[in-house]
């Protein structure tokens, strides 16, 4: 669409740019402007001030398109490949997980089950854990259930210990006995002292204690750190998560605290003896993990978690392409799960349907409203912008009372006698109905661009051709049609576009065979909360459409194509 | 991005400093309501929200009609750090992921909720319905069948048994079925001759899935799919099908309201919730208006109320007996509530934990088989 004449290269005479060219060309020194500066230095801050200002001028729409059109774009297409939620969830599984072999398949090390045990009480805590069940079940069904029964029954493991504990000596049970064991000196004071406004002072653990009981710190310092920062509690006045109990276990069935002499050795020192003790009841953390929910010792569980441990995944593009992501590498879903293959394919073959029936449609419409007076031809044109102002699921729904098998058209021919009642024709729920209903939704953005290229070809080339002998055939054909080209060129675009996004009426009128990907798409974001497998099928939707509009430069070109004159 | 998070914080802030100068006068004075519009919701509105009013002339409330997207919205609003919604309605099975979720308020049933007037505690009353920690149910509806009366063929009984729905020859015509596989893959292999209380374990299989989808084979060409609850009476009275399936109380509109010829098919009608949700992190004058609000509105009485607008059963037990007549038309409710003894002679419980599990895979083959 470029003029030739306007093209900076092709101007002669003084111009900036030929300025400049020149001003390259000078060998004999610089040229000096009136200021005693360079030429060229001062053309250039002219120049750039002027691109400043056009780049201020154009600053607000530019910031507007990309705070609520890209930006929420950008992001919605990044969920396709996020998957922080599992690392997020259980770093320390995730970690355990490194060395584990998930296409050799088998129940992984005790370590494994230790530090799942530690995560889904962590994440139970936070209340996360049922969402990585939501994420995980995308892929494996039960996740949903094995974490939210896991979430409610990860207690029973700390409880054998924090009860044995509790039965020696009641202070296990209580929050200052804790405290003190575990806390800073200064930070209990400082926390005695919090008058309750303003921050709590936030907790530290006491300097020593990490080296002589590690487990039991860690977990008591994100107990405390929780309660201040999320529960708004003292630790002073919290008793300790069960947890605590286990890793205070763990830590003196391991080590040696004979050496202790700090705050609380006491009791420290006989809850060591009674570890150390053969009555101490113990549980293993697969056998608690198994007594909650036995899909725990199911190897399919931790495949899943292997495979999808990463932050980024290209599970969700390996979903929408009917594949999935096995221990062994990406697979071929079942046949009775395919279906997006399936459906891309019907979304491209139903919008090139539509798009061609609005050609035919549209192409004499658009021809007689170019060619007919004015008053005529604008009447004709409010008839054409009519459905443009009507909701589009009352023209929706309006297809389905004419179409239907108890509708206008079936009656009309019932009563003319061309069908017989018993055998009224299926007009909808199908991709007839949905064709026909699209394609006069449609129908108005083929029209619009094609009348107004047609409205600029002189009447005077058609005369001419028929003055020098063409027949009226020829006359349309060979100078008439060729230059309705661009405008037939931008309704297809725009047609083809539209329609291949289309999701409300193919819902409404498609049944089962008339459904495009877009209903998928929306599926998944309004009802199974699919985000990622939604944002990977927009995707590989936009990259088609590229790919199209690319195709279509190439083969017609861009330039082709016009919306008017 | 980073652009889009600091102006995601700035309406945070805008809306904290909103919330923190209401909070000087103890509750908010305005609530949105969300609910699915309609008679429903309508049901609502006279029941409990105008009564409430009434009582508190400076409150407001609004509704906004998204229950059918809330979870969805309820993802995006907490995402982008302000939830505008002060009490969502939803299902059972939306509530159970939305509390999974993290998006929904736990509610400590006794001490939020009113106790019955006989004084048993509010978990009591409601019960096994309470079947999320997140849930305040209001009323219990079912998914059943309504069949056109004047198109059972001559000499033949009206429908009554749930396998009437596969049985093409007794009773030809189309049938109008949700187009999702819950409840459709129970009622089929119902019909397939197995046993109500194996249902789940076989659907738990490949092959009871497979078999489920073998036996919606033998009807699909006759199935019409729908997607809103308002289709399938519009169908029938369209004539376009012979039988449907909907929730319960939009065929007691067009049977009773409407005078349709349309008859009920109670038969292995699946039973389902509706109730409210709290919004977590609401801020304290928001959530101490909607505690306000929610303590009068699940009481006894004002959920026996709704059901003179509406032919859904009270979820509490101590609400049945209060149940009356309908506010406009006069004839008694109870008979036509899908908890009337008469009408629960067979019915089947949505299995809230299974499909929490299974709606995922079940879904995609249930969608592959349709688009075959």
């Amino acid at each position: 669409m470029t003029d030739a004449a306007t093209e900076p290269d092709k101007i002669t005479g003084p111009t900036p740019d030929n300025a400049l060219r020149a001003a390259d060309k000078a060998d004999d020194g610089p040229v000096l402007a009136a200021d005693g500066r360079p030429l060229k230095q001062s053309l250039n801050r002219a120049l750039r001030a002027q691109k400043l200002r056009a780049l201020a001028l154009i600053a607000p729409l530019l910031i507007f398109v990309l705070v609520s059109f890209i930006a929420p774009i950008g992001d919605m297409l990044f969920r396709s490949v996020e998957n922080q939620i599992v690392r997020d969830t259980m770093p320390r599984t995730v970690a355990a997980l490194a060395d584990y072999d998930a296409a050799a398949g088998g129940v992984p090390r005790d370590e494994v089950f230790e530090a799942a045990y530690y995560d889904v009480f962590y994440a139970a805590e936070r209340k996360l854990h049922t969402r990585l069940g939501s994420r995980l079940n995308y892929e494996q069904t039960g996740a949903s259930s094995l974490f939210r029964k896991s979430g409610r029954g990860i207690d029973d493991i700390g409880e054998v210990y924090q009860d044995q504990f509790e039965d020696l000596n009641g202070d296990w049970d209580e929050a200052r006995p804790w405290a003190e064991l575990m806390g800073d000196p200064t930070w209990i004071a400082a926390q005695e002292g919090w008058d309750g406004s303003g921050r709590m002072p936030a907790f530290e653990l006491r300097s020593d204690i990490a080296d002589v009981l590690p487990r039991t710190a860690a977990s008591y310092q994100i107990f405390a750190r929780f309660m201040q920062t999320e529960e708004g509690d003292s630790p002073l006045e919290e008793e300790p998560w069960t947890v605590v109990h286990t890793a205070l276990y763990q830590d003196l069935s391991e080590g040696d605290v004979s050496g202790y002499t700090g705050p609380r050795s006491d009791m420290l020192q006989a809850a060591a003896a009674l570890v150390a003790s053969p009555d101490f009841e113990t549980i293993a953390f697969r056998d608690g993990l198994e007594e909650i929910d036995e899909d725990w010792v199911d190897p399919e569980i931790w495949q899943t978690i292997k495979t999808y441990s990463p932050s980024y995944t290209s599970g969700y593009f390996l979903n929408s392409v009917d594949m999935q992501k096995t221990p062994e590498g990406p697979a071929l879903r079942d046949e009775d799960e395919r279906i997006y293959g399936l459906l891309f394919q019907r979304t491209m073959f139903m919008s090139m349907v539509i798009t061609i029936s609005c050609i035919l449609l549209g192409y004499p419409i658009a021809y007689l409203l170019s060619n007919l007076p004015s008053r005529t031809a604008n009447l004709l044109m409010i008839l054409v912008l009519l459905p443009f102002w009507t909701s589009l699921l009352v023209r929706t729904s309006a297809w389905k009372v004419m179409l239907q098998q108890q509708g206008v058209i079936n009656d009309t021919l019932v009563w003319l006698g061309l069908v017989a009642d018993d055998a009224r024709l299926t007009m909808i729920n199908n991709q007839f109905g949905t064709i026909v209903a699209m394609t006069h939704i449609l129908l108005p953005f083929m029209i619009l661009p094609m009348y107004s290229v047609m409205s600029t070809i002189p009447q005077t080339y058609v005369r001419a051709a028929k003055s020098l002998g063409a027949t009226n055939w020829t006359t349309f054909w060979r100078v008439y049609f060729p230059q309705s080209i661009p405008g037939i060129g931008a309704g297809s675009i725009l047609v083809f576009i539209l329609s291949i996004g289309y999701y409300i009426t193919p819902e409404i009128v498609g049944g089962t065979s008339g459904i495009f990907i877009s209903n998928r798409i929306a599926y998944h974001i309004s009802s199974s909360l699919n985000w990622g497998l939604a944002a990977a099928l927009g995707t590989i939707l936009l990259v088609v459409v590229l790919l199209l509009y690319w195709a279509y430069d190439r083969i017609v070109g861009i330039d082709n194509v016009k919306l008017g004159g | 991005m980073k652009l889009s998070k600091t102006l995601l914080a700035t309406s945070a802030l805008t809306v904290a400093a909103a919330g923190a100068y209401a909070a000087g006068h103890g509750m908010a004075d305005n609530m949105t309501l969300v609910s699915w519009g309609g008679a429903y919701q309508a049901s609502q509105q006279n029941a409990y929200v105008a009564p409430y009013i009434e009582m508190n002339p400076d409150v407001s409330a609004s509704w906004d009609e998204s229950s059918a997207e809330a979870v969805a919205k309820l993802r995006a609003m907490n995402e982008a750090g302000n939830v505008t919604w002060d009490l969502v309605d939803v299902v059972a099975a939306d509530a159970i992921r939305l509390c999974d979720e993290g998006l929904a308020m736990e509610i400590d049933h006794d001490e939020m909720l009113a106790a019955a007037p006989d004084g048993t505690s509010a978990s009591d009353d409601f019960g096994d319905l309470i079947v999320s920690d997140c849930y305040i149910p209001q009323i219990v509806y079912s998914t059943t069948f309504g069949y056109r009366t004047d198109m059972v063929p001559a000499g033949v009984e009206p429908p009554s048994d749930i396998c009437s729905v596969f049985d093409l020859e007794t009773y030809p015509g189309k049938r109008a079925l949700e187009k999702r596989p819950i409840n459709n893959m129970e009622w089929a292999l119902l019909c397939d001759g197995v046993a109500k209380a194996d249902v789940y374990d076989v659907l738990e299989t490949d092959e009871g899935q497979d078999q489920a989808l073998a036996k919606l084979d033998t009807i699909k060409d006759e199935v019409i799919w729908w997607n809103a609850g308002a289709d399938t009476p519009q169908l029938l009275a369209d004539g376009e099908i012979f039988m449907g399936s909907t929730y319960n109380g939009r065929l007691f509109s067009a049977i009773v309201e409407q005078g349709q010829p349309i008859g009920m098919m109670w038969d292995a009608q699946v039973f389902d919730l509706d109730g409210w949700i709290i919004p977590a992190g609401l801020p304290e004058d928001r959530l101490a208006r909607v505690m306000d609000f929610v303590r009068f509105a699940t009481d006894t009485q004002r959920l026996a109320d709704q059901a003179k607008y509406i032919s859904y059963g009270p979820a509490r037990a101590s609400s049945a007996p209060l149940v009356s007549t309908h506010a406009e038309l006069g004839i008694e409710m109870a008979p036509h509530m899908p908890t009337d003894p008469n009408n629960a002679a067979n019915t089947f419980l949505y299995n809230y934990e299974f499909w929490a599990d299974y709606r995922d895979d079940i879904d995609a083959k249930f969608q592959a088989w349709l688009a075959q």
